[in-house]
């Protein structure tokens, strides 16, 4: 169309205001004590008993092969930090995702935002961190594999299929794999955001072509280390069992999550006064990505699932049967809400197009998503390293606290660090004017 | 559209770009003439805001196509399966929604897309032995033809030939069908 754009200028800074610090602060203070009630409550022993007195019944340990630690209350402690590191690692990562595959497909829609997908990433060294502490510290709480004696043919532990998985699964490997990872993410986002500030600065097509190149580079290093970190992140704990949907299940669920918070950060900036160029079109598309990638995280689910409930092999079953009856059925809930929130809500919410077009049915989806995600994590990770000891209070939630105030801060401290538009992107006109 | 018949006389502009045909919509509207339909090779963008067409009920017919086709799925298997001839395969139930939701989702695609390649031909009017309207042939290939329904318009149709000459028509026609 050929109407002027009505933005006054295209000098937006965004501001992280002193407020918006105290609360983030408050929030991460509030999580450190509800974990610190939480672990005090598990350490006395009250927690374990609260949440799900019939859970020691009979039948509970069914998943289990031998070689298993005594439980200690810290399980808990580590499995929550690692699930909240796989979330928000995923998090961030589908930034960089999302910024790639724009920029391959020469996309000029989401020039608009783009400065929100490319502040992500920022948050994933402290993941990396997180990630190989906990490994370091609680590796053998978490991950049955990591127990020597399962691969000693002398010891009573032994055990020939995790025994055969031997090449991948050790911890020299698995660590180099996890700083792989993180490594190649970062430095590639690194250079991408170099060449987007660059490009504010002086301009011209040079940096959006190398920028193609390096998002396609990024493609390629995801397209396998998505698979094979969703593999060594979720899919080891569960040691015996294994799924060739899961790479794809968890980067459907990572990826969905990604689209969230970015829709989620778009309507808020929009509401705050910020990114008035941002129009019903962009918000629209965003809507519309969520609404999609929501249907293909469930056909993911969905076709792993039913292929294990098809062929009916115990040995695949039983990953089903411990979230569905397993543990006194402590993880039904769980399974139910990760369907209802992540496929039912957002599908008949997100269906028409005025919704899309909404700010707050918009806000109300992103945020049923990003919950809803948490509890597909929560489900694939709590069975296999804490059990029957898994529930819901003070500790589940503190985390979740110290963690998402965690991102938001790193979120806003990078957008501070670029003008909100970028004002020299060759597709800059195009994503003004975007109208569908 | 199909909801021509009988003796009408239209008079027909014909554009040569996609920006000035969307900006003669707007005057020629202004001037109080009533636009029959605008024909173009390809989709212009806010074309129908201008037309002051009505939002596209399209949306509400799929639904309804998809949603016969899923009930007429559910119905299917659970008449087969579950009551007329019970089977049990693999040792499981011999009705479960969980194994034939590839069936439901593929009834479901189908009966909407058949539903919509129906509408389609249904709200276009074509079929087999209709002879669809052309206002102007070119309209398939690089011109853009505005129609003009004289019968209800009550602006003279020199007076209307005008209007569309002066916002931009490279000419006008008259087409009767």
């Amino acid at each position: 169309m050929a109407s002027a754009h009505a933005i006054p200028s295209l000098d937006e800074e965004f501001e992280f205001t002193a407020e918006a610090k105290r609360r983030l602060l408050i929030g991460i203070g509030a999580g450190v004590a509800l974990v610190a009630i939480g672990a005090y409550l598990l350490a006395s022993g009250a927690g374990s008993h609260e949440a799900h007195g019939a859970a020691h019944a009979a039948g509970a340990h069914e998943a289990h092969g031998g070689g298993h630690h005594e439980y200690k209350w810290t399980n808990r402690l580590w499995a929550n930090i690692w699930l909240n590191a796989v979330y928000f690692t995923g998090a961030s990562v589908i930034g960089m995702f999302f910024m790639s595959y724009n920029y391959l497909a020469q996309a000029g829609w989401s020039v608009a935002f783009k400065r929100i997908p490319e502040a992500m990433p920022a948050y994933l060294p402290f993941m990396g961190i997180v990630m190989l502490a906990t490994f370091f510290i609680a590796g053998h709480d978490l991950f049955h594999w990591t127990h020597p004696g399962l691969y000693d043919k002398a010891s009573p532990e032994f055990d020939p299929i995790i025994n055969g998985k031997k090449g991948f699964l050790n911890t020299p490997f698995y660590v180099g794999r996890i700083v792989a990872y993180f490594g190649l993410w970062y430095f590639l986002w690194q250079r991408l955001r170099a060449f987007s500030l660059q490009e504010d600065l002086y301009g011209g097509t040079s940096y959006y072509e190398k920028s193609v190149k390096f998002g396609t580079a990024f493609l390629l290093v995801f397209g396998v280390t998505s698979s094979t970190s969703a593999w060594d992140f979720v899919m080891s704990i569960d040691t015996h069992w294994f799924s060739t949907m899961f790479g794809w299940y968890t980067l459907a669920s990572w990826h969905v999550t990604g689209l969230a918070i970015i829709t989620l950060t778009v309507v808020t900036l929009k509401e705050r006064g910020y990114m008035q160029w941002v129009n019903e079109s962009h918000l629209h598309d965003l809507g519309k990505f969520m609404f999609a990638f929501t249907i293909f995280w469930t056909y993911v689910w969905f076709a792993q699932f039913m292929l294990i409930y098809y062929a009916n092999l115990p040995e695949e079953t039983i990953y089903y049967r411990e979230r569905f009856s397993g543990y006194g059925g402590i993880y039904k809930a769980p399974f139910f809400i990760n369907i209802f929130l992540n496929f039912v809500f957002p599908f008949l919410v997100l269906m028409t197009r005025d919704a899309k077009r909404t700010y707050i049915i918009l806000k109300v989806a992103a945020w049923g998503i990003i919950i809803g995600h948490y509890f597909d994590f929560y489900n694939n990770i709590m069975p296999g390293t804490v059990g029957e000891h898994a529930g819901f209070g003070p500790m589940e939630f503190g985390m979740i606290l110290i963690f998402a105030c965690g991102f938001a801060w790193s979120l806003y401290s990078q957008l501070t660090k670029a003008n909100l538009v970028p004002k020299n992107h060759p597709m800059l006109e195009e994503t003004l004017h975007h109208d569908i | 559209m199909s909801d021509v018949h009988g003796n009408s006389k239209f008079l027909v502009g014909i554009f040569d770009d996609d920006d000035v045909v969307l900006k003669a919509v707007r005057e020629v509207k202004k001037s109080g003439v009533r636009i029959h339909e605008v024909y173009s090779p390809f989709p212009i963008h806010g074309l129908d805001v201008a037309l002051g067409h009505p939002r596209s009920r399209l949306g509400i017919a799929a639904f309804m196509f998809a949603l016969s086709g899923t009930l007429t799925a559910l119905a299917l298997t659970f008449y087969t399966e579950g009551f007329d001839w019970p089977m049990i395969v693999g040792g499981k139930d011999s009705y479960s929604p969980v194994i034939y939701v590839p069936v439901i989702f593929e009834l479901t695609v189908l009966f909407c897309a058949l539903g919509m390649v129906g509408t389609f031909i249904v709200s276009n009017g074509l079929g087999p032995t209709v002879k669809p309207l052309m206002y102007d042939l070119r309209t398939t290939d690089n011109k853009f033809a505005m129609a003009i329904d004289l019968s209800k318009n009550n602006i003279g149709e020199t007076d209307i030939e005008q209007i569309l000459k002066r916002s931009g028509a490279a000419e006008v026609n008259v087409k009767q069908f």
